[in-house]
């Protein structure tokens, strides 16, 4: 963190001056007359992308935890699908998977009656699940990546100590083996839960109603372009930089090492 | 051929795959990704080398901009960034024009998504390139200077040539993300693999074949592009002993 009297030299003071003289700018004489109208929409919008990001970042990491593993130490029967998933995940853009899912699978689960007269049905037909399925599976392919490298790089040392006091396989894995790869990789973590932030407007393409689509909407009802896109930017860089010091809480909380 | 294909009930998706059917369509539209990409990631390391000296060596006001536009550019969606972008290019050059006495110019779509793309690039290109030119070791850049070598030539005959080995895999990365970035552009509306794809499987049905033939195509792109950045990594690193062995 910066400090005090890091900010105080003199070209950042006149930095700041210029930077609140631009918002002050802003704030006059740009429109904001839409906002009143539109702000119970931006806050369920904002809510949608919260969540939107919390639970496929949560699956993601769960899913990626398997795939890191199986490819790190797993059989070629399982550690080759692994690889294959990730590198398929990895190599093609999320707007393309996103839009897979949404119009191939949903134009193909129609035609199936039994799937029509489930339960599930009411969910299918919504945008929501294939929005969470598909950032899903791109944070898992990310992660799966980063965990395979978590985990080879943990110390032969500490598994080897945990097995010779007798430790059942699963205890160690869950005592000392995970906590320590997540540990070493927690800052890369932090960086890819910012993308995966950064990732969410996308599913505005096939119809969720999350923050980045609110703007939108105000773009072409009103005709105002400037203001709605700057405010979301704002809200973006809020929410990354929340993301941001929640890691740094995270990381600070683990013993220095080094 | 055909009758193979018709044996395994491919013969409907090889008919809209064809050259004269959607594939030409799709192939056009990986001719336009990949030439953005190729803009944009030229336009993101000539921005990228600049912004990289400049966060090394510039005075202190240089110093805080170029971090302000890092932190920015990458905290903030690359969506919302092309929106922003596109619309704050397009009214300046609409006002040079206006003032110059012309009229509205119709924006150029590839020249429009290389400056977007390229403005995001040279964000995380200066990161790279900054960590790269950090990692030569000072002595080589001292006795160059000790040599009174002018500060362009040191650039061009010792720095660059003795970071490329550390800038080459974030660069790699960053090539990847810049073709893969390409698609986002189909959200306003511009004619790349993406929005061609959803154009010819929306109008023939086939979400599936076109959607996955797609998918396959951004994957031989990868695929294709890792083993030539293998190739310029390893010719980067001629002469450097290797990591592999382990010897020093």
């Amino acid at each position: 963190m910066i400090s005090l009297k890091e900010l105080a030299q003199p070209h950042r003071i006149v930095m700041m001056v210029l930077f609140a003289l631009f918002v002050l700018w802003c704030a006059i004489s740009l429109r904001w007359d839409w906002i009143p109208k539109y702000a119970p929409l931006a806050l369920e919008g904002l809510w949608t992308t919260i969540w939107i990001l919390a639970v496929s970042t949560f699956l993601g990491f769960l899913l990626a935890i398997p795939l890191g593993l199986t490819q790190a130490i797993g059989p070629w029967y399982l550690s080759v699908p692994a690889r294959t998933f990730c590198t398929i995940i990895r190599g093609t853009p999320l707007l393309l998977q996103i839009w897979l899912l949404y119009y191939g699978l949903g134009s193909l689960f129609p035609q199936f009656p039994w799937i029509r007269s489930s339960e599930l049905w009411p969910y299918l037909r919504q945008a929501w699940p294939y929005a969470v399925t598909a950032l899903t599976l791109s944070y898992a392919g990310y992660e799966g990546e980063v965990m395979r490298g978590a985990f080879s790089s943990v110390a032969k040392g500490q598994l080897e100590a945990a097995k010779s006091f007798g430790m059942p396989r699963f205890t160690m894995f869950r005592r000392i083996w995970l906590p320590q790869a997540i540990g070493n990789v927690l800052p890369t973590l932090g960086g890819e839960t910012i993308l995966q932030l950064k990732a969410t407007p996308l599913v505005a393409t096939i119809t969720v109603v999350e923050i980045y689509s609110v703007s939108s909407r105000v773009r072409s009802d009103t005709f105002i372009v400037y203001e709605p896109l700057l405010l979301l930017a704002l809200v973006y860089m809020v929410i990354a930089g929340l993301i941001g010091l929640a890691f740094k809480r995270f990381e600070n909380r683990l013993p220095d090492r080094s | 051929m055909t009758g193979l294909l018709e044996i395994l009930g491919l013969g409907a998706s090889a008919e809209l795959l064809s050259l004269s059917g959607w594939g030409g369509n799709l192939l056009r539209g990986l001719a336009n990704s990949l030439q953005i990409a190729f803009g944009a990631f030229g336009l993101g390391l000539v921005i990228g080398l600049f912004g990289a000296y400049g966060k090394l060596y510039g005075g202190k006001v240089t110093r805080d901009l170029l971090a302000i536009y890092t932190t920015v550019i990458r905290a903030v969606p690359e969506l919302v960034l092309i929106l922003i972008l596109y619309y704050v290019g397009s009214d300046i050059i609409n006002q040079i024009s206006e003032a110059m006495g012309g009229g509205r110019v119709e924006i150029n779509g590839v020249a429009a998504g290389i400056w977007v793309l390229g403005v995001v690039q040279g964000a995380y290109a200066t990161e790279v390139l900054r960590g790269a030119i950090q990692a030569v070791p000072t002595g080589q850049i001292e006795a160059a200077k000790s040599y009174g070598m002018p500060a362009i030539m040191i650039m061009r005959r010792v720095t660059i040539p003795a970071m490329m080995s550390f800038a080459v895999p974030g660069l790699a990365n960053l090539w990847l993300i810049a073709t893969k970035d390409t698609a986002l552009l189909a959200v306003v509306g511009f004619n790349e693999l993406t929005l061609e794809t959803r154009q010819a499987a929306s109008s023939t049905r086939a979400y599936f074949t076109f959607f996955l033939a797609a998918g396959f195509l951004y994957l031989m792109v990868t695929l294709c592009s890792g083993a030539v950045f293998a190739r310029i990594e390893k010719w980067a690193r001629r002469g450097q002993p290797s990591l592999k062995e382990g010897s020093a």
